[in-house]
């Protein structure tokens, strides 16, 4: 894949085009992003407590990324996150824009894309729609999501025919054409090249304002912590240990000093009993 | 220079082009053939010259020659024709149910704790044991036939189909649960085409399996078929027709394996292994 850096201002009219096709209708419905709020969240495995007492406030739009030490419960809290598993202990709620209580109709993109390889591209974005959507809907959302990612002109190839980061671009198009009010993400990039890495934080970052969905991020790489959330949480052993803002505006350039600052901050964090 | 190689690798692309429409016969196509032609070569030489019997083994000609006059008698063909409706129900059969006991054990724990011991058990006799018993329940009619097609047919079905459905990536598995899909569609996009590889060794076994059974069945009890045909040529010592009927088994049964492979190109054909 080529190295394809998409910088463009959240403000953009239609007028972009990519691949000659003018942005679909679709794609524009914007999101109702949800807030979290965990309150002494626990969560056990038999005798191995994973999460021991979690609290958090997440406004909704807000982008969050988690940091930690293999092993520390980060992909335990998503999959708490998106209702994958149930909590032990404390609790967790999700309110609307408005401040009421509201369904969370979260969505994950793990590390693996985890796409259906018999079907295309097109069908493997509508499976993100859910059941009972009528087809041609489903095929007109499902090309407006695509087209979001920049792959609009790929809908009909088999995911064995793309490469690993348009794969993960896929697996984004199904997580957000159902537009979540929360997306959660384990470590989305972990399997990429440092430069496809790159192109896709800058994706992320593209897609998150223009939606305004509330972002989770799981990620090893605390550079692209820093790089794309508004704050970062350093995990450790179950526990929140840093809560860290991060205040530079949207969107940043790559090997900002500052940036660079907050990143060894983290760094020293995550590491300090090393 | 570089202009003169762009032109040069132009009409060398336009040419290209062309060929496709001619009957290609290069290597692929051709080393397939070169042993059973010179196999049949050196025993149509061992004939004439006398070195192999007529009583043994008839020529390649006295062979063709015992095809013709089958052929235009009729028998041949509605012998064909019965053996491979015969063989198309034990398919039917066998395969239906092997496929359905392979999907549900492979979905439903309770039913695979239920039934797999069983079925791994049934599955170690040999079917054909059956036979003199098969003959004491149902005589020698259509029906001896289609339980012991049915019956061989069942097992390579089912063991693959379980094995297929119980290989579906976990992930896929999950990422169909977080997506909400209904158990129905869970089956219909995720299981079944994950399993369908498996099912297709399967499938390819069962075939082999179907036209022994079938073959074996036939000369034993049968009026019609193309076992019976070899069965009684024996009797009758036409060595020729005998051989016939060989030849056509293993026509039909290459066809059957193109048949299987076409299927499986066709309804593969996202799977990287299966592209030409
Ligand atoms: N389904 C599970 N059953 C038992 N233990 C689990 C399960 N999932 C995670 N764990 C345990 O929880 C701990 C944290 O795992 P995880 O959340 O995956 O860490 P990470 O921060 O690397 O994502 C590990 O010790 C792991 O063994
Ligand atoms: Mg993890």
């Amino acid at each position: 894949m080529s190295l394809h850096i998409h910088e463009r201002p959240a403000t953009s009219p239609s007028a972009i085009t990519t691949n000659g096709a003018t942005r679909p209708d679709a794609a524009s419905t914007t999101t109702q992003a949800v807030s979290l709020h965990l309150r002494g969240v626990e969560k056990r495995f038999g005798d191995n407590q994973v999460l021991r007492g979690i609290d958090l406030d997440i406004e909704a739009g807000q982008f969050v990324a988690i940091v930690g030490k293999s092993g520390c419960g980060k992909s335990t809290l998503l999959r708490l996150l998106v209702g994958l598993d149930q909590h032990t202990g404390g609790e967790i709620a999700f309110r609307g824009e408005d401040g009421n209580p509201a369904k969370a109709d979260a969505r994950i993109v793990f590390q693996e894309p985890r796409l259906l390889p018999w079907f295309n591209v097109a069908k493997n974005v509508a499976v993100g729609l859910g059941e009972g959507v009528d087809k041609d809907e489903a095929r007109t959302k499902a090309l407006a999501a695509l087209w979001e990612v920049h792959l609009r002109n790929k809908a009909e190839e088999w995911p064995s025919q793309l490469s690993g980061g348009q794969r993960q671009r896929v697996a984004l198009a199904r997580a957000l054409v159902s537009r979540p009010g929360l997306l959660v993400l384990d470590e989305p990039l972990g399997a990429l090249d440092a430069l496809t890495r790159i192109s896709m934080q800058t994706l992320i970052a593209r897609v998150w304002r223009e939606l305004g969905f509330t972002a989770v991020l799981v990620t090893h790489d605390v550079s692209e912590a820093v790089h794309l959330a508004d704050r970062v949480i350093v995990l450790d052993e179950g526990r929140i240990s840093l809560d860290l803002a991060i205040p530079q505006p949207h969107p940043r350039k790559h090997g900002d000093a500052e940036l660079a600052e907050l990143e060894g901050k983290l760094l020293a964090a995550i590491l300090k009993d090393r | 220079m570089a202009l003169a190689d762009l032109t040069f690798s132009r009409t060398l692309k336009q040419t290209n082009k062309r060929i496709p429409s001619f009957p290609r016969l290069d290597r692929a196509h051709v080393l397939p053939l070169v042993v059973p032609v010179t196999l049949i070569a050196l025993w149509q030489f061992g004939s004439s010259t006398g070195f192999i019997s007529d009583r043994i083994m008839p020529s390649p000609v006295a062979v063709t020659q015992a095809f013709w006059s089958e052929a235009a008698s009729g028998d041949l063909g509605h012998n064909i024709l019965v053996s491979a409706g015969r063989a198309l129900a034990g398919l039917l059969v066998g395969g239906t149910i092997g496929f359905l006991l392979g999907i549900i054990n492979g979905v439903s724990k309770l039913s695979e704790q239920l039934t797999d011991t069983t079925l791994q058990m049934v599955r170690t006799i040999p079917h054909l044991a059956l036979i003199p018993l098969v003959i004491l329940w149902f005589g020698i009619g259509e029906e001896a036939k289609l339980f012991l097609t049915s019956l061989g047919v069942l097992f390579p079905i089912y063991l693959n189909t379980y094995h297929g459905v119980r290989n579906v990536d976990r992930d896929l598995l999950e990422m169909g649960r977080i997506y909400g899909m209904s158990r129905w569609s869970l089956f219909r996009k995720v299981i079944f085409p994950g399993a369908l590889p498996s099912i297709f060794v399967g499938l390819r076994y069962a075939l082999g399996i179907m036209w022994l059974t079938l073959i074996v069945s036939e000369s034993i009890a049968a009026s019609s078929g193309l076992g019976y045909m070899a069965n009684n040529a024996r009797e009758f010592m036409m060595t020729d027709v005998v051989v016939l009927a060989l030849v056509i088994y293993a026509l039909l049964g290459k066809l059957a394996d193109v048949i299987a492979r076409r299927l499986e190109g066709w309804t593969l054909s996202w799977n990287a292994a299966y592209q030409k």
